[in-house]
């Protein structure tokens, strides 16, 4: 049962790049978006407040797939074929979906965290005469961020979770590696060891986000000077709030 | 630099149509399989019998950190010829997909049910025993009643995030939205354009924004765990 073995895991090899690149790649732009979008959601402005909800509820209301589609055939169509045919491109479009749509639900978290900094606080950093963006930069943001990792933690587990979507619109990432092997006979009754290995990989992800998010809880807590959070083992999938 | 055609988007919804009945049918399906095993998830962990406990934690970590896509692969291409032999090709499709949704969200609504579940405070549970009640009655006359209707909320909102990952199935052959754009728009227009995507998005967002508002409301009234 397991003489081929070593081919799976070459497979698997050849897209892991892709995988940790789309996965990398869709955390940086989720955390740029959810703070821009976060901190924009709280804006005196009501047009800017207007555009970030159509943003958010945009992403957030509608389908993950249909979205990599609408990317995977839009961007070719509207700006010339040259990004969707290499498999780069197609990693490209790839982060970009994962980051737009999972910024969206991050917007929220930062927006909720934000909103959680008790009033004093602000109230004491008027007081200290500082500037509106010393108090977000000094005093709100590092707060929140100590609320908001946890939530992060679980997005980012989403977010790797996503990457095997990427195989609907073609880019050689693990799953559909993986995949293609289904077409060979000889793998075909194997099919259990092949998948089972899949899972593996990324649960160890999974693993790997939540250790080092244990860490970053840690060190923003002792910022602010305090006990690191204590949580219930439990995982929201983001939906609500 | 192609120009849009908004023809070809009004053309997109009797396909749209079409799909939008499997995928409200594989929605609702899934959520009840959902519903049922992750309350049965719940009270057995809250038993807490010694060697079922730890491997009914480990599968449930197991299937929550991973793909649901390769959940359905796996489902699909590897128990589906040895058990479900006797079945037509839809009905071992129609199963498989409930299943795959209904066990991948039972791992979530699970917590959920567990959180109503330890809300229900302690003297109930004293209560309970002082009448005398056996424990099965205890559950389904004391507990139970009590729990669920607080976490009724927070389970829409699993029933939602379903609704928006049904595409998934259009992966084994289901009719779902997805499908239908992909294939028979495809064939009868020559390709699947953004506009028909777009119209697809469209009707996700238009079905699944007025539920998700709708469960807000009912989160604030009913108060959630």
């Amino acid at each position: 049962m397991f003489d081929n073995i070593d081919i799976y895991f070459e497979r698997i090899l050849e897209g892991l790049p892709f995988t940790l690149w789309a996965a990398v790649g869709g955390i940086a732009l989720t955390v740029a978006l959810s703070f821009v979008a976060g901190i924009a959601m709280l804006s005196r402005s009501r047009p800017v407040r207007f555009v970030t909800r159509v943003y958010v509820e945009g992403f957030r209301g509608s389908s993950e797939v249909v979205q990599l589609f609408f990317f995977a055939v839009a961007v070719p169509i509207f700006f010339g074929v040259s990004l969707g045919a290499t498999a780069e491109g197609l990693l490209l479009i790839g982060v970009i979906v994962l980051g737009l749509n999972h910024g969206a639900y991050g917007a929220e978290i930062v927006r909720g965290a934000i909103q959680s900094v008790s009033t004093t606080q602000l109230d004491g950093a008027i007081a200290l005469n500082l500037s509106p963006l010393q108090r977000m930069w000094r005093v709100v943001l590092p707060q929140a961020v100590v609320e908001m990792l946890p939530s992060f933690n679980n997005l980012f587990i989403q977010l790797v979770k996503s990457t095997a979507l990427l195989s609907f619109i073609a880019t050689p990432e693990i799953f559909k590696k993986a995949d293609e092997l289904r077409a060979v006979p000889a793998f075909a009754r194997e099919l259990g060891l092949i998948y089972a290995l899949e899972l593996v990989f990324y649960l160890l992800f999974a693993i790997a986000v939540t250790v080092i998010m244990r860490v970053l809880e840690r060190l923003a807590a002792r910022r602010v000077g305090r006990p690191p959070v204590h949580r219930a083992r439990r995982m929201t999938m983001g939906v609500s709030s | 630099m192609s120009k849009w055609r908004w023809d070809r988007f009004f053309e997109a919804f009797p396909y749209i149509w079409d799909g939008l009945q499997v995928t409200i049918q594989f929605t609702l399906l899934g959520s009840l399989v959902a519903y049922l095993l992750g309350l049965a998830f719940a009270v057995i962990r809250q038993l807490q019998i010694p060697v079922v406990d730890q491997l009914l934690w480990a599968f449930i970590e197991l299937v929550r950190s991973t793909p649901l896509l390769v959940q359905i692969f796996v489902l699909y291409w590897i128990v589906r010829p040895d058990l479900l032999g006797g079945f037509t090709i839809e009905t071992q499709r129609l199963i498989v997909g409930v299943t795959a949704l209904g066990v991948h969200y039972a791992c979530y609504t699970s917590e959920v049910f567990r959180a109503g579940i330890d809300a229900v405070p302690r003297g109930q549970w004293d209560a309970a025993t002082a009448l005398s009640l056996p424990r099965a009655r205890a559950w389904t006359g004391v507990i139970l009643p009590q729990a669920v209707p607080r976490v009724l909320p927070a389970l829409g909102n699993y029933t939602i995030a379903m609704f928006k990952e049904v595409p998934l199935l259009s992966s084994i052959v289901i009719l779902d939205m997805v499908y239908q754009v992909k294939t028979a728009y495809a064939a009868d227009t020559g390709g699947a354009g953004p506009e028909a995507w777009f119209a697809a998005g469209l009707t996700f967002l238009a079905l699944s924004y007025p539920c998700s508002i709708l469960v807000r409301k009912l989160e604030r009234r009913v108060g959630t765990v």
